[in-house]
């Protein structure tokens, strides 16, 4: 059944998938993609055929698949035929702009807009991923003005109460502050700290920012997971956090990047960052918190 | 294993010397909390901190070593500092050291006893020193893990909030104070020498005592038999004046007590009460002064009459309405006229009670606008009271139709059992098979039938006057809800949250500060404060608030049969 929600789901491709993709667990190009040390090269565009872009800096791996024969050395797809959404031309395409400490890669959210992920390595047990979600555009911001204020013209026009223009001004400008502040995230950032915690912050468009720690005591494990959310499937990350009295239950869930909703490719190295400084909590002698 | 250091920002000018603080061993981090400047004697110093340790009960300790060297020599201090490590024996022993004016600092650590000796990873976080202690964490431990140290360990964040809160002592010395040991933590300023605030605490003692003594005499003489007659004690239990009354002289006995609060919880909710009735009492006064001024009051009095009059006039239009043919529908006329006249006669006695009284109400109503002083929501209560006893007669003819009603449904029931040759049987509750004599099945048929036949009339009134019911009765339930909200919201715990917002956290965040290859990660922490909406809900003040005692459909089965509903409960009055 999931095979045929993601048939249905992605426009006929030139090239057939070998099988469906399931839970993410199984998934064998996943696991594949999330193998450690092959990091660069399974983000790339599926299709061959497309030269490699900013090749100079890619690993040779990247450039050898990338002229490769195709579908009979089974390339890895790109991530849209595993969640299903509609991809466009330009799907999983990703540049890479290496500056200082600091990385940054453009992916695409489940709905199609262009965001990029900022990673900063600070230290071995420190890192800091960042997503930006795309801006504020101008034209829906003027549509929207132009709107009300066209209704309230009407209004206007009915009534000859010109109480109805400047309440209108009053009301687009009350909604656009309330709407900066409250509604429009500008970026939403994970920052990993191996043995003290993970902590994940929101930034909205008018600067206010919105934190949450978590100690790494109370976290049991970071996970993609998938949902039906309206008429998709996609792909999200989230933060298992431990039952105190259970050692194998779970008590709560929390979800990041709710609002940026990036699709998976861009999942996956979220994912193989936090599990990297994860892993070395597994590794150290003695353990945090209660157990 | 990662190290963590939490050092405090104050501490990061301070001279050389020897680090204090607490080690937290199962999370491998150390909590400075002072330190100590050469030249110290160190038996005095573990004399001293064993005093500290004695009084705090946190187990403070000498942790490492701390130098700051402004010039760049000083290559002996360093094995001198590695022998202090030998004197106070800590494992593992941290060595921070700050060249110059330089951000990055070295930080390593000494470890004599360990097995394989390896270069671990040192985090250093600062932290600001008055902040925390000065701040609670919530969600707050209950009283019964507080006293055990090891339960409180249980998360990171409040094992290091207690032990600076706790070390609050050790933060007393003052940098001027001419002792063997010379610390560097953080300083207050200065107490604030407001003489008004001395003022005021010395004089809370006694107000306080004098308080209590007023409340005791106020409580005792309501209390008295001469107040539990019945007429007297069912008026009281019905004006919402008197509980809204009774409320406020419990929270003033709250906040009279001279029992200091213990937790912290009880010092916000004694604050919030206090906050609540001043802001009370200042509006109250402030309404009171708007209503006495141009003699408002007067004017509001002399609008009363017509109004009941106006109210008055309205019922007996739509009782003519409902004689006729109320919206096309066909009455039965004897029933229309018997119940009609009924009830224009209990308007016209209504109305000359209220002609009787006219010449004393204006003089009532000003010394009852009086008693706004007190408070806000008692004014409210005042008006809600006022709005039941002028629609007294909506009430009565709530009551009556609904009686009507109701016994025609119950009747009607009864005989449609009846007819079917059952009965209710009130031994078993059930209904049961019943043979019944030709006459009786007669009666009941003819019985059955005016009823039935009436029945459209009497349902017609009874709608009219349940609808006008229920719209008195949710203005009361308006200004009741109002009411609440004033008396429940916890003004003092939003002005702190407002004003100093590091006293309630919800926990803490990071940020990384500036990093150096080679050095330690560096992290700020700061206190991340609680939201508006969790401060609302974990201080609201308890209110014997009034919420529908019935859910929708219950309401609604009530009102089908004809039962009387009184929608709003008050939270301790007595199931009936």
């Amino acid at each position: 059944m999931r095979q045929a929600l993601r048939a249905s789901l992605s426009p006929p491709r030139p090239r057939p998938l070998p099988h469906g993709c399931g839970n993410p667990a199984d998934c064998p190009r996943l696991r594949s993609a999330l193998r450690p040390g092959r990091a660069a090269s399974r983000t790339a565009n599926p299709r061959p055929a497309e030269p490699a872009g900013p090749a100079e800096a890619a690993p040779p791996a990247r450039l050898e698949w990338a002229r490769g024969s195709g579908p009979p050395r089974q390339p890895f797809p790109g991530p849209e035929a595993c969640a299903g959404a509609v991809p466009s031309s330009q799907a999983g395409r990703s540049r890479r702009f290496r500056r200082g400490g600091m990385e940054e890669r453009r992916y695409r959210s489940a709905s199609g807009a262009p965001i990029a992920l900022r990673t900063r390595q600070h230290s071995a047990s420190c890192r800091e991923l960042a997503v930006r979600c795309p801006r504020l555009q101008l034209r829906s911001l003027s549509a929207v003005t132009s709107a009300v204020w066209l209704a309230a013209y009407g209004l206007f026009v009915l009534s000859q109460n010109s109480m109805v223009l400047s309440a209108a001004i009053f009301i687009t400008l009350i909604g656009l502050i309330i709407y900066l502040h409250f509604v429009k995230i500008d970026q939403e950032s994970l920052l990993v700290i191996g043995s003290l915690g993970i902590q994940v912050t929101a930034s909205y468009a008018s600067g206010k920012e919105s934190t949450t720690f978590i100690e790494m005591g109370r976290v049991k494990d970071v996970v993609i997971n998938e949902a039906i959310h309206m008429q998709k499937v996609i792909y999200y990350l989230c933060i298992l956090l431990q039952d105190p009295g259970d050692p194998q239950g779970v008590s709560e869930v929390v979800p990041l990047f709710q609002s940026s909703k990036p699709r998976l490719d861009c999942l996956i190295e979220v994912y193989r960052s936090c599990q990297e400084i994860l892993q070395q909590r597994k590794t150290a002698p003695q353990s945090n918190g209660i157990k | 294993m990662v190290l963590k250091v939490f050092f405090p920002s104050c501490c990061s000018s301070a001279e050389s010397g020897i680090l204090v603080g607490r080690w937290l061993s199962e999370q491998n981090s150390a909590v400075i909390l002072a330190v100590v400047h050469f030249p110290f004697i160190p038996v005095q110093v573990k004399q001293y901190l064993s005093e500290v340790q004695r009084v705090t009960k946190v187990n403070v300790s000498v942790l490492g070593s701390w130098s700051n060297s402004k010039q760049e020599k000083e290559e002996n201090l360093s094995k001198f500092l590695e022998d202090l490590g030998t004197i106070f024996s800590h494992e593992p022993w941290i060595q921070i050291s700050k060249e110059g004016d330089s951000k990055f600092w070295s930080c390593s650590t000494l470890q004599k006893l360990a097995n394989n000796p390896k270069e671990e990873e040192v985090i250093l976080i600062y932290y600001d020193q008055r902040k925390v202690m000065l701040s609670h964490l919530h969600p707050p431990l209950d009283t019964a893990t507080s006293t055990d140290h090891e339960a409180d360990d249980a998360s990171k964040l409040s094992a290091i909030f207690h032990t600076v809160a706790k070390s609050k002592i050790l933060f007393m010395t003052d940098r001027y104070d001419d002792g063997p040991i010379k610390l560097t933590h953080w300083q207050s300023d200065g107490v604030e020498a407001s003489i008004i605030v001395e003022l005021m605490k010395q004089a809370s003692v006694p107000a306080c005592m004098l308080l209590t003594f007023l409340l005791s005499l106020v409580s005792g003489i309501c209390r008295s038999r001469v107040l539990k007659f019945w007429p007297l004690s069912f008026l009281w239990s019905k004006l919402s004046t008197c509980e809204q009354l009774g409320h406020r002289l419990q929270h003033l006995q709250v906040i009279s007590s001279s029992k200091k609060a213990q937790t912290q919880t009880q010092l916000m909710r004694k604050a919030n009460i206090f906050v609540s009735l001043l802001i009370d009492v200042a509006l109250g006064i402030l309404l009171m002064s708007w209503l006495y001024r141009k003699n408002r009051i007067g004017h509001l009095a002399d609008t009363l009459i017509p109004a009941a009059d106006h109210v008055a006039e309205e019922l007996q239009d739509l009782l003519q309405w409902l004689m006729g043919a109320p919206a096309g529908l066909k009455m039965n006329r004897a029933l229309d006229q018997v119940l009609g006249r009924f009830f224009l006669y209990h308007i016209h006695l209504w109305i000359s009670y209220i002609h009787l009284m006219s010449p004393f109400i204006e003089m009532i109503l000003w010394y009852v606008g009086l008693s706004a002083c007190l408070g806000l929501t008692v004014a409210l209560c005042i008006l809600s009271d006022i709005i039941a006893l002028l629609t007294f007669h909506i009430y009565c003819f709530y009551v009556y139709g609904a009686r009507l009603y109701c016994l025609k449904i119950y009747g009607l029931s009864s005989l449609w059992r009846l007819f079917r040759g059952k009965k209710w049987n009130v031994l078993r509750q059930r209904v049961d098979s019943c043979s019944y004599d030709l006459d009786q099945l007669f009666i009941g048929t003819l019985l059955f039938t005016i009823l039935l036949f009436l029945l459209p009339t009497t349902a017609l009134y009874y709608l009219v006057f349940t609808l006008l019911r229920l719209l008195v009765v949710i203005v009361q339930g308006l200004i009741h809800l109002l009411m609440d909200l004033i008396d429940s919201l916890p003004l003092y715990s939003i002005l702190l949250r407002l004003c100093r917002s590091y006293r309630l956290a919800a926990g803490v965040k990071f940020r990384v500060l500036e990093q150096q290859d080679g050095k330690p990660l560096r992290l700020l922490m700061q206190i991340n404060p609680l939201s508006y909406g969790s401060v609302v809900q974990m201080y609201r003040l308890p209110t014997y608030s009034c919420y529908p005692k019935d859910s929708w459909t219950s309401l609604c089965k009530k009102l089908f049969l004809g039962e009387l509903i009184y929608p709003w409960k008050h939270k301790g009055e007595k199931q009936d």
